[in-house]
């Protein structure tokens, strides 16, 4: 019985010290806890249909930050790597048969190829030329599978497949439970040493090369694991939605996992997730406006960014918390001193 | 046939050309990549549709109205919009995104997700190599050399044009040598939704009008910008005239061309920049650090 006491007493101190410390460590761990207890509340399938969505697109828009947002190059053809998956998955599941679980992974492989065949070619370029460049893929993608109707499906797409699970409720603790995963992995891919160079190749790419670095190989990495996140995304998509369409290569998807990304904080990772949580259930309740609903979407973004250019948990976290002068280190807004080495707070 | 591709190869490259130059131009100066260029071109022809056919005005007045009120509306957007978020260079980009749905979501409830279609300025037509041309296109192709060389001129004549690629040279530098950078920028995006107006109201007899008739030739335009050089005029005006008969030489010559052209435009694009990484005539940017 002691010991067991002991235990508790010491997770409860590292969730003091460790989440309880930071506003938004707080938030994001009650925001985990709600996700995964919101079928206690209600199952209704509409409103678990929207959480599914909004968590295979978080994952997509954060895997679309991994890339942009901390390497610094544009991919404006992001949705190649959803569509790519979408469709390996769907034909794979239609003509060979696999099972989901083999489908998405394979999907996701494939998406990292499609990667690879977009990065060799494109990090010779730089900055505007390459996210043009890149948002060529998917629209040549588009325009073959519209030419070859009989294996594609053309306009109409491949229906018939597989779906995730039998309930929705188990698919939406598939999906949930995927996305905090791989939102975890790519938050510690990000804080690694890996994710150091990501950064320090956005904010300065001479000074990496010069510091012996091979910036390509670290860019190509870049592109190969946003690709497999994405994948995964596409994959989970295409069994959820049981049809896999030219809409999956859209340049509006493109366009949307941008919009995420940036109205929730660039180069974050929990910033797409907040992003996409907020901003997709929000044009899912514009429904009841259908005229309107893309315009009210569109203003209310622009006049959000007008006010936080930075991204919305940017805006959020700087006021809620401060960073220490001397140790870089983050401390809630209300101290006064920093928590670690007690260096004034101004 | 090799008439009828090349007739439409030359309309389809001028209306590119236009768009592509302005597009060039705001982000040479500004750099901004402005996806809501072509829904200037949209709002154009709906405007035209407006004046000439809903209330029945002249339609050389409607064009020269029509005009005028797309320049106001980008002036405004720019100044209100664009202009604040500048120095955030990934907000600015999704700003345009916004932007260009905010007109395309306007249009479709003024007018609804109808194709329409606008009375052409002048009919009849003429037999070139016994072709038939209508006068239409023949204007459309005139005006779009007249406007092309207006706009060379006022770049490499004028003071204005001066200041404009000084700017886009090296801002900071610019401004220190007494050109006001911020009103520059206001003209560049003056004139440049000046020739995507202009484009819209020469494409609005020729092509049918919806309001999600932006996408196409946006896609377009950037692969030709990027196949041209960014930033360069001369780039942009020949690269617009190769895309240009590409897709028509696709869309002529491949069963089920259509759906290709784009991809055809895009595959072109990427061949070239993968062999010249700062395209045709681009400069080669000193890395911007």
């Amino acid at each position: 019985m002691g010991t067991i006491s002991i235990y508790i007493g010491r997770l409860y101190k590292d969730f003091k010290g460790g989440i309880l410390v930071l506003p938004s460590r707080t938030i994001a761990f009650f925001f985990c806890l709600l996700l995964l207890l919101i079928p206690l509340i209600t199952t209704e399938p509409y409103i678990l249909r929207v959480l599914i969505l909004s968590s295979i697109f978080a994952i997509f828009a954060a895997s679309w930050d991994l890339l942009s947002g901390y390497t610094g190059q544009m991919n404006f053809g992001h949705a190649l790597f959803f569509g790519v998956a979408a469709y390996t998955s769907a034909l794979l599941n239609l003509h060979v048969g696999l099972p989901p679980w083999l489908t998405i992974p394979l999907g996701a492989l494939a998406a990292v190829l499609a990667g690879l065949i977009v990065g060799v070619p494109c990090l010779r370029l730089r900055g505007p030329y390459l996210a043009l460049a890149t948002l060529a893929f998917p629209l040549i993608l588009t325009g073959i599978i519209f030419v070859i109707p009989g294996i594609t499906g053309g306009e109409l797409g491949i229906s018939g497949i597989d779906p995730l699970s039998g309930s929705r409720l188990t698919d939406y603790y598939i999906a949930v439970i995927l996305m905090l995963g791989l939102g975890f992995v790519m938050w510690k891919i990000t804080a690694s040493k890996t994710g150091l160079i990501f950064h320090a190749i956005r904010e300065d790419e001479v000074a990496v090369r010069a510091s012996g670095i091979n910036t390509t190989r670290y860019k190509l990495l870049a592109f190969c694991l946003s690709g497999l996140f994405a994948g995964v995304a596409g994959g989970m998509y295409v069994h959820f939605m049981r049809i896999a369409g030219p809409s999956t290569l859209e340049l509006m998807l493109s366009f949307q996992a941008i919009i995420w990304v940036i109205f929730g904080g660039i180069a974050t990772i929990y910033g797409p997730i907040a992003g996409v949580f907020i901003l997709y259930p929000f044009m899912e309740f514009l429904r009841i406006i259908p005229e309107i609903r893309m315009l009210v979407f569109a203003t209310l973004v622009v006049l959000i960014l007008l006010f936080m250019p930075e991204g919305l948990t940017t805006w959020v976290r700087d006021k809620i918390e401060k960073e220490c002068p001397r140790c870089k280190l983050r401390n809630i807004a209300t101290r006064k001193s920093c928590r670690v080495c007690r260096a004034d707070l101004d | 046939m090799i008439e009828a591709i090349i007739i439409n190869g030359l309309i389809s490259g001028g209306v590119y050309a236009l768009l592509a130059v302005g597009f060039s131009l705001i982000f040479g100066v500004a750099r901004i990549i402005n996806i809501a260029h072509t829904a200037f071109y949209m709002l154009a022809a709906y405007f035209i549709y407006t004046f000439a056919h809903l209330l029945g005005l002249n339609p050389f007045l409607s064009v020269v109205l029509s005009v005028i009120i797309v320049i106001l509306i980008g002036l405004v957007t720019y100044k209100l919009v664009i202009d604040p978020v500048r120095e955030h260079g990934a907000t600015t980009l999704i700003v345009t995104i916004a932007l260009a749905i905010i007109f395309q979501e306007v249009m479709l409830i003024a007018f609804g997700g109808h194709f329409r279609g606008v009375p052409g300025l002048v009919s009849g037509y003429t037999e070139i190599l016994g072709v038939k041309v209508t006068y239409q296109y023949l204007l459309t192709f005139g005006v779009v050399l007249v406007v092309l060389l207006g706009t060379w001129a006022l770049l490499m004549k004028t003071k204005l044009g001066i200041a404009i690629r000084s700017t886009a040279q090296d801002r900071e530098v610019a401004n220190l040598m007494g050109i006001n950078v911020a009103r520059t920028g206001m003209m560049t995006m003056a004139i440049a939704v000046a020739l995507a107006a202009i484009a819209g109201a020469l494409v609005a007899p020729l092509r049918v009008l919806e309001p999600h008739m932006w996408m196409p030739p946006l896609v377009t335009i950037l692969a030709i910008v990027v196949l041209g050089g960014l930033g360069s005029i001369k780039g942009s005006f020949i690269g617009a005239f190769i895309l240009g008969f590409a897709e028509t030489l696709v869309v002529f010559l491949v069963p089920s061309g259509a759906f290709l052209k784009g991809a055809v435009a895009l595959t072109i694009m990427l061949i070239v920049i993968l062999i010249r990484p700062e395209g045709l005539f681009g400069v080669a940017f000193e890395e911007e650090r």
